[in-house]
């Protein structure tokens, strides 16, 4: 039962983790029809900038209490910034050419790891946290973790201020008929341009905020953390999407599709890993979604999530 | 005064294949001008150019005396011109009242304060759903409106950017003929009681005949006559080209 339990709450928290990827990889995807490669570069940037303030680089933030915190904020703040100059500087100069635009975000993806490798060195980094976090405490006769929650936390954050942003504000309603029609919301007199880096200035905060906590989760830093990362948001992505959580329009849809799937992902990972062999549950989520797209294939042609 | 529009030899070739050519016309304020002609005529492709959704390849359109002819089709519709789409352009999902005020939003431009409620479009939204005879149906979502009312929705979300210039293509098309009552006689109303000036595409010619002040023909992208309707309706050259099979 415990073990039950501590993989339960451990494969949430890397949903957790999964979604903050995901959520913004969607409604890229959705709005803008741009597959971000560079998306896991976004991530890792938050982690190090967390990390590296979190070590004392930057008055004020530290490892504990009210710094920590100060770190995570710094962390996110620059990952947002770097999604905003990413759309500026690579994505906009090539909205006439999708092919290139996705070689461009693939070398971002490559390039990003490269360089922090380059500066910071390309082994683990032992990753600061307050010591409150780094505890565990008892739920049903397990040990949990306490970074968990966190990430847990954190991400229901997340769902629930997407939810807002899309169905109370003026620009989650251009988000939501952008993501449905895109030329129409033109063809209104709405710059939809603004839409596009609003977008990834907030998929951007959500990935960078995921870096700073991941570090919580996997105790440390290193650079290929946001490619591998990557792989399984897209894979959540794809499965959110045949889950057609429809109804309430494709943009709020897809992030709860997203939700939904980072959840039985995570899930699926933390209990096949275990109860098979080490990375099995890596091949089970690859299985599920195999299953599903052959089970529902317009879940990817028709729109991603 | 500066007729609303002014197109002056304006053409669009693709490829090779000339789709509108060399149409010159003046579009007076408060007028309603229809455009009939075949399938293929370059109609729409008209109301593509003068909309800015296409770039002309020939010749200029002016509004309001302006030279619009490089402009955006946003910086367009600043300027008053709004236009509907011969095939429903609704987002199926978004509900009969997200569509209104997001149109609100594109008009009011300016001010993009993100957090700032999208209710705050509230008091335009009322007025123009009840003008348009959905009220009733605020809540739903456009996929589950017949198609009568998704043409009112398109003509909704028109209006709330108060266009002083509206382009109507096929507002009747797909819309059951016990509808087609109610929808003309919305369109006449925004032409007679609102002074807006209006172009539309339309094929039921007994449609046209009551609301339309000028009947413009097109035919290979050209314009092909564009008089009062008793005298396109006479002219020979025009029934041998179109009306003679069409009526």
């Amino acid at each position: 039962m415990s073990t039950t339990v501590l993989l339960a709450v451990t494969g949430l928290g890397l949903g957790a983790l999964y979604f903050l990827v995901a959520a913004g990889l969607s409604l890229i995807f959705g709005l803008m029809d741009v597959l971000n490669f560079a998306h896991g570069a976004l991530l890792s940037v938050g982690a190090y900038a967390t990390w590296w303030a979190a070590g004392g680089h930057l008055p004020g933030a530290g490892s504990g209490g009210f710094g920590f915190v100060l770190a995570v904020c710094f962390g996110t703040a620059v990952g947002t910034v770097a999604a905003v100059v990413l759309e500026l500087a690579l994505i906009r100069p090539l909205y006439d050419r999708p092919r290139e635009q996705v070689l461009a975000t693939v070398g971002v993806g490559l390039a990003v790891p490269a360089l922090l490798s380059a500066i910071w060195g390309p082994d683990a980094r032992p990753f600061p946290g307050p010591a409150a976090l780094s505890g565990t405490f008892g739920l049903l006769g397990a040990r949990i973790p306490v970074n968990r929650l966190v990430l847990i936390g954190a991400a229901a954050v997340v769902l629930v201020a997407l939810r807002l942003f899309l169905g109370g504000t003026r620009h989650g309603l251009v988000v939501r008929a952008g993501v449905e029609d895109r030329a129409m919301v033109t063809a209104l007199g709405i710059d939809v341009r603004r839409a596009f880096t609003l977008v990834f200035a907030i998929g951007g905060a959500a990935a960078a905020l995921g870096g700073a906590l991941g570090g919580l989760y996997y105790g440390s830093v290193d650079p290929g953390q946001g490619t591998s990362l990557l792989i399984f948001a897209f894979v959540v992505v794809v499965i959110g999407g045949t889950f057609g959580a429809g109804g309430s329009g494709a943009a709020t849809g897809s992030v709860a599709g997203a939700a939904l799937a980072a959840v039985v992902v995570g899930l699926v990972q933390q209990f096949a890993n275990y109860y098979t062999a080490s990375g099995l549950g890596d091949l089970a989520v690859v299985v599920l979604l195999a299953v599903l797209l052959l089970l529902k294939p317009g879940g990817v042609t028709g729109r991603l999530a | 005064m500066a007729p609303v529009l002014r197109l002056r030899g304006l053409g669009w070739s693709v490829g090779g294949a000339t789709i509108v050519d060399e149409v010159s016309l003046d579009v007076r304020e408060g007028e309603f001008l229809a455009f009939i002609g075949p399938n293929g005529a370059g109609k729409t492709s008209l109301f593509n150019l003068i909309s800015g959704l296409v770039p002309a390849t020939r010749g200029s359109i002016a509004l309001d005396g302006a030279d619009v002819t490089a402009e955006s089709v946003p910086a367009r519709a600043r300027r008053g011109l709004g236009r509907t789409f011969q095939t429903s352009s609704l987002w199926p999902a978004m509900t009969v009242a997200d569509h209104v005020r997001l149109a609100a939003q594109a008009a009011s431009g300016g001010s993009y304060r993100i957090w700032r409620r999208a209710s705050a479009f509230a008091e335009r939204v009322g007025p123009v759903l009840e003008r348009t005879g959905l009220a009733h149906r605020a809540g739903v979502p456009s996929a589950d409106l017949s198609h009568g009312e998704k043409r009112k929705l398109e003509l909704a979300v028109l209006l709330v950017g108060e266009p002083r210039l509206m382009l109507l293509d096929e507002p009747m098309a797909g819309v059951s003929a016990e509808e087609v009552p109610a929808l003309t006689g919305l369109i006449r109303s925004l032409h007679r009681d609102e002074g807006r000036t209006v172009l539309m595409v339309e094929h039921h010619m007994d449609v046209l005949l009551g609301l339309a002040d000028r009947l413009a023909v097109m035919h290979h992208g050209t314009l092909l006559a564009l008089d009062t309707p008793q005298a396109v309706t006479a002219d020979p050259v025009v029934q041998q080209a179109y009306l003679g099979e069409a009526l």
